[in-house]
């Protein structure tokens, strides 16, 4: 039997997209909170007094912020599929169904980076008005893109191996808010102890925010760090269609 | 149409004592079921019956032995077998955040039918089982029957040639059970084989044309509800589950 791909991707995706779209105001309104806090806080209370060598303390803020929200919404997005597993048991639906299985983390994917980048849009409208200078290249949005893939494919690991809410909710409190914190979002790792650092340049969120503030400063940027966040999200999409398949063992 | 070859399923399991050990729900279950035939897997809670239906859907992969439908292997052409099965499972597992029409919608979508085949079959099914006028609201807002209801218009969505009801009537009150009762011979007599479980013998003998009676994952025996009452020469179906799944247990009987 011949596999229906773009249909069966463009399925699951349609499922996000209708409830998302229902609730889009409520999406728009409640992701403007947190990135106003840190442009706020960071840009214009502590900012001020904060001066960095490519400028102000708001425009380095700003390609930080950017990378610790896309990471939290698009793996926060993708969480729900949980649910879905292991309390409502909806994901049946899509395992007894003749469709690529591999769609079904792609559609997942897919929808959870839609979330991820509607919330970035939202914070490069707030940092404008708040007056950050950043250049916006394409490359900069294929490493944001990358970045909200990354995050929902661990997402959606977390999904299919976790059996609890509660070990759901560990992973934002010992996975992504140390990440938020130490991975060059609101300061340079150069300034940590050099062993911190090896473990430190070896996270995903790490090279986003370099890629993500060299790009938007006009400023070099080694390659090889979007071939890490490359390498990164083919992995996590390997390991994640393995994770799927394995629910029917 | 159904050939089932000395099935098994073994979980890792923890005795007692603690032990990595491993439990066997189905021990070397073979059985044929014909077109159009219903056909009704009985046993006691944790006989096997909602494995057997898990790997027979491919929600989980047997063990050892085989799966054949018209000829194709599970192992070999899962996705060719999917697009002509319907199954309504045993609990509630609608999309919550989704309404009954957007629940009916994401099934026929993933079933590959056009917008207009959709749309009609929706409607066709909805007025059928009268659960037309609820197609906008969340699935939460509706009673236990009409949920029932709808799980099995969702799994008739897609044309199932063989259609898979795991306690299709637990816990419903007897008009419901009656309704879904009609739904089911319907499907039958167009030609739909249906695969039945369920812990009411009464349904199963009212139903049924054929029953396995499975005891601890293994089949006590296979006949149809009147050739089991001749057999053992018991009134009704119900004395003969008793009897048998008593003697399969080792029980000394209750009679």
């Amino acid at each position: 039997m011949k596999y229906h791909y773009l249909e069966d991707v463009w399925t699951v995706f349609w499922r996000d997209w209708i409830v998302l779209k229902r609730r889009m105001t409520k999406f728009i309104l409640s992701r403007m909170v947190a990135p106003m806090l840190y442009l706020v806080a960071f840009g214009w209370g502590l900012g001020r007094s904060i001066q960095v060598d490519s400028g102000t303390y708001l425009d380095f803020i700003v390609p930080g912020i950017l990378a610790l929200n896309s990471m939290n919404i698009s793996f926060n997005s993708i969480t729900p599929v949980h649910a879905e597993r292991i309390y409502h048991k909806s994901l049946e639906e899509y395992i007894i169904a003749p469709i690529w299985p591999d769609a079904f983390v792609i559609g997942k994917v897919a929808a959870a980076v839609l979330r991820a980048l509607i919330s970035s849009a939202i914070i490069v409208v707030l940092a404008l008005l708040f007056g950050a200078q950043f250049t916006m290249t394409p490359l900069f949005f294929c490493v944001l893109v990358l970045n909200c893939i990354i995050f929902a494919e661990i997402g959606f690991l977390a999904a299919m191996k976790i059996n609890t809410y509660e070990e759901m909710a560990q992973v934002n409190t010992y996975i992504l808010l140390p990440m938020s914190f130490l991975c060059g979002t609101f300061f340079s790792t150069q300034t940590l102890p050099a062993v911190v650092r090896i473990v430190i340049e070896i996270l995903p969120l790490t090279h986003t925010s370099y890629l993500l503030r060299g790009l938007g400063s006009g400023t070099e940027v080694s390659y090889l760090s979007l071939l890490v966040l490359a390498a990164y999200a083919l992995v996590g999409m390997i390991w994640g269609s393995r994770a799927f398949r394995k629910l029917t063992e | 149409m159904i050939d089932v070859e000395h099935l098994m399923k073994c979980f890792p399991h923890k005795d007692k004592n603690g032990k990595e050990t491993v439990k066997t729900a189905v021990r070397d279950l073979s059985f044929s079921v014909g077109k159009g035939e219903i056909f009704g897997l009985l046993g006691p809670n944790g006989a096997g019956k909602t494995t057997t239906i898990r790997m027979m859907t491919m929600q989980t992969q047997p063990t050892s032995g085989k799966i054949i439908y018209n000829g194709l292997d599970t192992a070999k052409a899962p996705q060719a077998i999917k697009s002509y099965l319907g199954v309504v499972p045993q609990h509630i597992n609608f999309d919550q955040d989704l309404t009954v029409g957007e629940n009916l919608e994401l099934h026929a979508r993933l079933h590959h039918m056009n917008r207009k085949e959709r749309q009609q079959r929706i409607a066709e099914l909805l007025d059928y089982v009268e659960l037309g006028d609820v197609i906008h609201d969340g699935v939460r807002r509706l009673s236990g029957g009409m949920k029932r209801r709808l799980l099995i218009v969702r799994a008739l969505i897609h044309h199932p040639q063989i259609l898979f009801l795991d306690e299709p009537t637990v816990a419903l009150d007897p008009q419901v059970r009656r309704r879904i009762w009609d739904l089911v011979r319907g499907m039958a007599a167009r030609g739909v084989t249906v695969f039945l479980t369920t812990h009411y013998i009464e349904e199963a003998e009212a139903l049924c044309d054929r029953v396995a009676i499975l005891s601890k994952g293994e089949l006590v025996d296979l006949d149809s509800p009147a050739h089991l009452r001749e057999k053992t020469n018991l009134p009704n179906l119900e004395e003969v589950f008793l009897a048998m799944t008593d003697k399969a247990e080792g029980r000394g009987g209750r009679r």
